[in-house]
């Protein structure tokens, strides 16, 4: 699925990464606890979490997520989207809760992390 | 390779910098990528930096990092001023957390950052004398067969 479909199936907004809608995603994680986060992560995964501090951008970049999808219309501060285009990591902000914006990707063939 | 003779960097981390928690190990990959070493390794290492920084920032008043690389492996030495750990032991277990309600709001605190560490490293060595600091030493080979 490209980043494309993710936006418009999560219904989300594009905070920073336009340039990035054609990536391509075939697995994803979801976690508010960035020490499960570090722990379980795959490099190429698309991150979603509720966490929106600066921590959550910082712990994408370094497990190498591809792009990161806030939840319940959260979005990092400034200073977040900053270290994201810094670091040239997509976000995305969707309104949906953690459950449904997870299920809608996982029905539309996002596999989970221990799928891969 | 570029860092036939060694390269060594050093850095700067301030216990209860929150905001800045993390641009270390951030600029450790920046350095690893631009030196062209194995993603996979490089991810290895920009995760225990992150972890060590991690906990420098949450429980210590500073630290440095010396970042090492030789032709065979990445050395990380983190060495800071806090107050230690009394059990070094009991502090690697999985789930053993002294974080504050503040640090697990941000995500973090859930005793898995050690471990996490011991399992991305080739050698973890953590030492520490309570009042005085904490030092990690690790190890990771650069070579695939290297890894212990
Ligand atoms: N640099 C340090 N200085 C003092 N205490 C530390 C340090 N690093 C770790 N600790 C102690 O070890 C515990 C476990 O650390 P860790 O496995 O990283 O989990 P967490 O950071 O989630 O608590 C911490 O809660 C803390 O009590
Ligand atoms: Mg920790």
């Amino acid at each position: 699925m490209t980043l494309e479909e993710v936006v418009k199936l999560l219904e989300a907004e594009i905070v920073w990464g336009e340039q990035y809608l054609d990536q391509e995603f075939e697995f994803a994680g979801a976690s508010d606890l960035m020490s499960d986060v570090l722990a379980f992560g795959k490099a190429g995964v698309l991150l979603l979490t509720g966490l929106a501090n600066i921590q959550s951008v910082c712990t994408a970049r370094i497990i190498e997520a591809k792009a990161v999808v806030y939840v319940r219309g959260r979005k990092p501060d400034k200073e977040g989207i900053e270290l994201a285009r810094m670091n040239k990591l997509p976000i995305l902000s969707t309104g949906f809760l953690m459950y449904k914006a997870c299920g809608l990707l996982y029905s539309h063939g996002i596999r989970g992390l221990e799928d891969r | 390779m570029a860092f036939d003779q060694g390269l060594s960097h050093r850095f700067e981390i301030k216990g209860g910098d929150f905001a800045k928690a993390g641009r270390v190990s951030l600029e450790v990959k920046e350095i690893l990528h631009d030196l062209g070493i194995d993603p996979v390794i490089a991810r290895r290492v920009a995760i225990v930096s992150y972890e060590a920084e991690m906990n420098v920032v949450m429980y210590a008043t500073r630290g440095e990092m010396v970042l090492q690389l030789d032709p065979e492996a990445i050395r990380i030495v983190l060495e800071d001023e806090g107050p230690g750990i009394r059990d070094t032991e009991m502090a690697m277990r999985e789930g053993y957390s002294t974080a504050t309600e503040q640090m697990r709001e941000m995500g973090f605190g859930a005793g898995m950052g050690l471990p996490n560490i011991k399992k991305n490293a080739d050698r973890f060595e953590l030492t520490s004398e309570v009042g005085k600091g904490t030092c990690c030493r690790i190890v990771i080979h650069l070579s695939p067969g290297g890894r212990a």
